[in-house]
């Protein structure tokens, strides 16, 4: 226990990666009706790649009487990180919820038009298979009350089945937790139960829970806002890593940060999706006065 | 500090501190610690009774084990928990009391053995599934209206059931005469009367999970069942023992059902004829506590030293199951717990 927490405080603080060559100068970027959001430069290379993977076509969720999501069309990349941004109440947090089906536990919600992964229908996919290639990272890190490894080993094997040997297991487990870049903290004692690892440490697991079941979409629900300053840069520069396995999809409250690690930004309000766009024109030249105003701290 | 106060201290200490930051003022070196004293005098009046309050029962506690211990080291002799009752003019040949202790064993069991799955099942199905949202509600009000039920009805209405010709297999018959009363008899009763305390206590553990927690699971695609197995019910373990710490709490201290329903015998009185676990719990038995009744002076047998041996042995059976679920709440302590 006292190892981990040394060697937590042993990794530096994460400096971003600064391009020398950023393609969008902020002369260009932000002309004179600048929102004013950022002075930072975006930080992050542009995506190598993007693959459809998910599809978005309008998409209305009701809670009863109530509209939560309506009518919003979106695409979904593997090799980008699509940011959700919005005051509270938008939709932003329904609609993520809606891509692996987990709305369906709220009985009252009700769906229409089509999320499509890879082409299919997702109501055509059975819903614990569908969870297992869309996962999900809470707001709250959620590590199951056991340990390191049996977190990671629960996700790999059969339902509630106990079967499969820890030996089996290892190299999975590791796997996993080497890519939510946990491993080199917790490898000395995955015996260490995870609900005492720090907020931090207990995020990565969690994605590295996610990820172990060899997900195609990651949906990641504001994962950062129980987190200190320090703890959410770690994270941030592994979502960045991530996205070119997963297409990585994030609900945040944190302007800055889906500035800092989106390729892509949906703005949403009151259900309605205002503005899709690439997150250095969504952010320096919206194509929308809301969008406007809610980046540049109007209102929300 | 420094006599200058904080001022003087700015002005002499910026070596080392760039950007003319200034150390924060230290506070001074009080050791204050909020008083009542500025209390009103109700309210001190009030904290103080909550003192005396609090301080009277441990005394009352502590007062009630500690005779207990002594008259109980005093009397018991371990060959009392070997010796069955016997029937005798002094107390050296009335034998010791192991009927009534092994019949306290038998009915924690047996009784524990269908409350608590039964229990779990009912909590964890009204926490995770409860619909339909009428049945659910009318199963909260049933397990609500048995907890209130006094242990002599449960008794009375166990001879009623347990006569019938149909469960006649579950006692001693006589020429068609079913007798109806016998362990199995007690233990049904008593498992019913232990229940609610386990459905509460298994409710309050499932209800303390946060949702994201079941959701994290539902995200990976397990499935309820599994979430409840792995999730759910190891998580809420620490609850459920209480919950079944406080049932047996209260089968191994009711006299009501065992004089009525297990026939309060001195001795066990197996049925003749039957297999053998079954014609002991086919049979008639006692307990502890009735042993207590009968032996204290009140009682038919009024050998009150071995009430005393009988009732420590009792205090230690409880304290023993006490101890074993404090254990269990402290490990479920060194796992840790979510932030809400």
């Amino acid at each position: 226990m006292e190892s981990l927490t040394r060697q937590h405080a042993q990794v530096p603080p994460p400096i971003r990666r600064l391009d020398p060559q950023d393609p969008t100068p902020a002369a260009e970027a932000a002309p004179e009706r600048s929102t004013n959001f950022v002075a930072a430069k975006r930080s992050i290379a542009a995506p190598q790649f993007s693959i459809r993977r998910m599809e978005v076509d309008k998409v209305s969720i009701h809670y009863d009487a109530k509209e939560a999501v309506k009518s919003v069309s979106l695409p979904i990349r593997q090799g980008e990180v699509l940011a959700l941004i919005g005051p509270s109440g938008c939709g932003k947090t329904t609609l993520l919820r809606s891509l692996n089906r987990l709305t369906e536990l709220t009985a009252a919600a009700k769906l229409t038009g089509s999320i499509r992964l890879d082409d299919v229908d997702i109501r055509l996919i059975e819903p614990t298979l569908l969870r297992r290639r869309v996962t999900m990272v809470f707001q709250q890190p959620n590590p199951f009350p056991m340990s390191v490894f049996d977190n990671i080993a629960y996700v790999l094997r059969e339902q509630g089945s106990r079967r499969m040997k820890k030996k089996v297991l290892e190299p999975q487990v590791h796997s996993a937790l080497q890519r939510a870049g946990l491993f080199e903290e917790v490898k000395d004692n995955l015996k260490h139960p995870a609900l005492k690892l720090s907020g931090g440490q207990q995020q990565r697991l969690c994605i590295a829970r996610a990820l172990a079941a060899e997900p195609e979409v990651l949906l990641l629900d504001e994962p950062c806002s129980a987190l200190d300053p320090q703890s959410t840069a770690v994270i941030e520069d592994l979502i960045v890593k991530l996205r070119e396995d997963v297409a990585v999809v994030i609900v945040t409250h944190n302007l800055q940060q889906a500035y800092r690690i989106a390729d892509h930004v949906a703005f949403m309000y009151l259900g309605d999706l205002v503005e899709y766009n690439s997150a250095t024109r969504l952010f320096n030249t919206p194509a929308q006065d809301r969008t406007r105003e809610y980046v540049s701290g109007a209102f929300g | 500090m420094t006599p200058g106060g904080p001022q003087a201290q700015t002005e002499e200490l910026p070596v080392g501190l760039p950007g003319g930051l200034t150390e924060p003022p230290q506070p001074p070196p009080t050791n204050a610690v909020e008083g009542s004293s500025t209390w009103s005098l109700l309210d001190r009046l009030g904290l103080a009774f909550c003192w005396f309050l609090g301080l009277l029962f441990c005394a009352i506690a502590a007062a009630i084990v500690i005779y207990l211990l002594i008259k109980g080291i005093q009397f018991l002799k371990p060959s009392m928990l070997v010796t069955p009752a016997a029937a005798g003019f002094t107390e050296g040949e009335s034998g010791g009391f192991s009927d009534a202790f092994f019949g306290t064993l038998i009915l924690g069991v047996m009784s524990l053995t269908l409350a608590l799955p039964t229990g779990v099942a009912i909590a964890v199905w009204l926490v995770e599934y409860g619909r339909p949202k009428a049945l659910a509600r009318v199963t909260e009000m049933t397990v609500e209206a048995i907890a209130g039920i006094p242990s002599v009805v449960f008794a009375l209405f166990g001879t009623v059931i347990f006569s019938s010709a149909a469960l006649g297999f579950l006692s001693r018959t006589n020429e068609g005469v079913v007798f109806g009363r016998s362990f199995f008899a007690a233990a049904a009763m008593l498992a019913l009367e232990a229940l609610p305390l386990i459905v509460a206590s298994t409710r309050e553990g499932l209800n303390a999970i946060p949702r994201h927690v079941r959701e994290a699971s539902y995200g990976v695609g397990k499935t309820k069942a599994a979430t409840t197995r792995r999730i759910l019910l190891p998580t809420c373990r620490p609850q459920i023992a209480t919950g079944a710490m406080l049932g047996l709490g209260r089968i191994i201290g009711d006299t009501a059902i065992i004089v009525i329903l297990l026939g309060a015998t001195q001795n066990f009185s197996p049925v003749e004829g039957a297999p053998f676990p079954l014609n002991y719990l086919r049979g008639a038995g006692t307990t502890l506590t009735n042993f207590v009744y009968e032996a204290s002076p009140t009682g038919n047998l009024n050998q009150p030293d071995k009430a005393y041996a009988a009732a420590f042995v009792l205090l230690f059976i409880v304290l023993l199951l006490n101890a074993a679920t404090d254990l269990i709440h402290s490990r479920a302590r060194k796992a840790g717990t979510w932030s809400h």
